[in-house]
């Protein structure tokens, strides 16, 4: 009966909500992919985190430390969608430092030159965009809405990255060159973000059935190509494909899968930084316990104090 | 002959309202930059939206008070070129705002100290004669008067939380009360654009601000702590050593490559 209400809302695209009945399974696929896109908000602040102290203009850095700002409150919107399942912000930022759930791979890779502030801005950001939009209208009310505010500002955030490609790639012979190093590095991780080809994908089926996911790795993937393409002719700068080249037939541009060996390799933990990541993480976590029990006994005192 | 860490300041050669705005430009850019530094590292989730907020705040700040010191002076320096292109020892800000970020107790008894100077302050330099900087003071005011409240807070939270808790932001306050004096210390500069009712004479604020930190402090069942003052000398751009490091890695890449577009 139950299952049958909540199967009849799903597929009447009606939102499910915190109180309403759902399937354990629905119930645990959203929190893994809820808390996975906290934790890859949060860890996603340290590559671009890494470039504040050195932004080569005022005007660049007040416009980075925003960005990162953002993603600190895209984690928090996120925590607490999650929350509305019955898990708490805490449990899960546990189990990502107890390396049990997972963040994006994308943040494994280095930031080494200031072009890839602008690499992760229009590459990685207008990745998550392609695969985030579709979920505004996922089917679990509070992820929906959460990422209606999200997407809004991941628009900027793609915008801006350009702009310090366009400037850099407008520039001097030693900008330009920055500039194309940062996308040689950064397209193939960029591509990887959809995950691997359906075909072998464990979670996209029963995901699709729920309308949590909308569109399949490799329809997105295509989506994101499509729209990089163009973009990197305005910016004067190559992607290192040769292998891309507009198809007619198909009216989409075909371009060269990204080595999923790599992925695999970079989520399991042998990426560049994976161990520095959760590293950081951690002691930022540990050295800031003092100040959060600080916090939470002065709440309890006044709390007794108010009731006094 | 006393060495120049204790001789009066040489005159300096910007205009009065040009090096005072620079002043002033310098305490949030540097400021700004310390809180910046807790970006990605803070306590909690909240506090690096706190802290990126108020970093934000004083760059915002900053970059208006030096592109209006640049744009008194004449000489074609814009806000970046003041940023980056001076030397430690051409920076006038004031040491406290250079000291490192230290940990979580010592960064809200900075904020504590400096906000609350800075809202004074600019309160008062709203109603300066420069229309200029009384429009950007005004603005900031509002600011601050937010960084005030993040800072009291904490404070509070800090000083009355456990006792662990009470002993750094104790430890916070004993690292930067020594450099609390250098906040209020008046100079010619200062003495002449106060005559003038363009800028602030900092040695008024010291009541207000003493009784406003006192109050707080008391609150938070935290004391003044006794230590002996720092030598200062930030406005005749005598520096700690911090500074030397912090601007190496801020102008770093802006002078690696002279003269381009960003
Ligand atoms: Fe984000
Ligand atoms: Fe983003």
């Amino acid at each position: 009966m139950l299952q049958l209400e909540f199967d009849e809302r799903v597929a009447a695209d009606d939102r499910v909500e915190p109180r309403d009945w759902m399937p354990d399974a629905y119930r645990s696929t959203l929190i893994r992919q809820i808390a996975q896109h906290a934790h890859s908000e949060i860890i996603g602040m340290q590559p671009e985190g890494n470039w504040i102290t050195r932004a080569p203009s005022l005007k660049r850095k007040a416009i980075l430390i925003a960005k990162v700002q953002d993603e600190a409150g895209h984690g928090l919107y996120l925590y607490s969608a999650a929350e509305t399942l019955g898990v708490d912000r805490d449990e899960l930022v546990e189990l990502l430092l107890a390396g049990r759930q997972k963040y994006s791979s994308i943040f494994n890779y280095p930031t080494l030159t200031w072009a890839d502030i602008g690499a992760i801005g229009w590459l990685v950001d207008g990745a998550a965009i392609t695969n985030q939009v579709p979920l505004c209208r996922c089917s679990y009310g509070p992820y929906a809405r959460a990422m209606v505010r999200i997407c809004k500002e991941e628009s900027f955030h793609q915008r801006q990255g350009f702009e310090i490609l366009y400037t850099l790639g407008h520039g001097t012979p030693g900008q330009k060159a920055m500039a194309q190093d940062a996308v040689d590095r950064w397209w193939w991780p960029s591509l990887m973000m959809f995950g691997p080809p359906d075909a072998a994908s464990t979670h996209t089926g029963q995901s699709t059935a729920w309308k949590i996911k909308r569109f399949g790795n490799d329809e997105l993937r295509q989506r994101f190509v499509d729209m990089t393409v163009p973009q990197a002719d305005a910016l004067g700068l190559a992607l290192p494909d040769d292998g891309i080249a507009w198809n007619a037939e198909r009216g989409h541009y075909d371009f060269t899968e990204p080595d999923y060996a790599e992925l695999t390799a970079v989520i399991e933990g042998n990426g560049p930084c994976n161990a520095e990541r959760i590293a950081v993480r951690r002691a930022a976590h540990e050295d800031g316990a003092w100040v959060r029990e600080a916090a939470a006994a002065y709440a309890a005192k006044r709390a007794g104090r108010e009731a006094a | 002959m006393r060495s120049p860490f204790f001789a009066t300041p040489p005159a300096t050669t910007m205009p009065d309202a040009a090096a005072y705005a620079l002043r002033l430009g310098d305490d949030a850019l540097v400021l700004s930059h310390r809180l910046a530094e807790w970006v990605a590292h803070a306590p909690e989730l909240e506090e690096d939206v706190a802290l990126a907020n108020i970093s934000l705040d004083l760059l915002g700040q900053a970059r208006a008070l030096l592109a209006y010191a640049g744009a008194v002076e004449g000489a074609g320096r814009d806000e970046d070129a003041l940023a980056y292109l001076r030397d430690d020892r051409a920076f006038t800000n004031m040491q406290l705002v250079e000291l490192p970020r230290g940990d979580f107790g010592l960064t809200i008894a900075r904020q504590l100290l400096f906000s609350t100077y800075q809202r004074m302050l600019y309160a008062r330099l709203a109603a300066s004669s420069d229309e200029t900087l009384a429009g950007i003071a005004a603005k900031a005011e509002k600011e601050v008067a937010y960084h005030v409240d993040h800072a009291t807070q904490w404070t509070l939270r800090l000083g009355e939380g456990t006792a662990g808790s009470h002993a750094r932001m104790r430890a916070g306050l004993v690292a930067v009360w020594p450099y609390a004096d250098e906040l209020f210390e008046a100079d010619p500069l200062t003495d002449r654009l106060a005559a003038e009712g363009v800028g602030v004479d900092p040695s008024c604020l010291r009541g207000e601000w003493d009784a406003a930190v006192d109050g707080v402090l008391r609150e938070a069942t935290l004391e003044r702590p006794e230590v002996r003052p720092a030598a200062g000398g930030g406005r005749r751009g005598l520096h700690t050593e911090h500074l030397g490091h912090l601007l190496a890695e801020m102008q770093s890449l802006h002078r690696a490559h002279p003269g381009v577009t960003w």
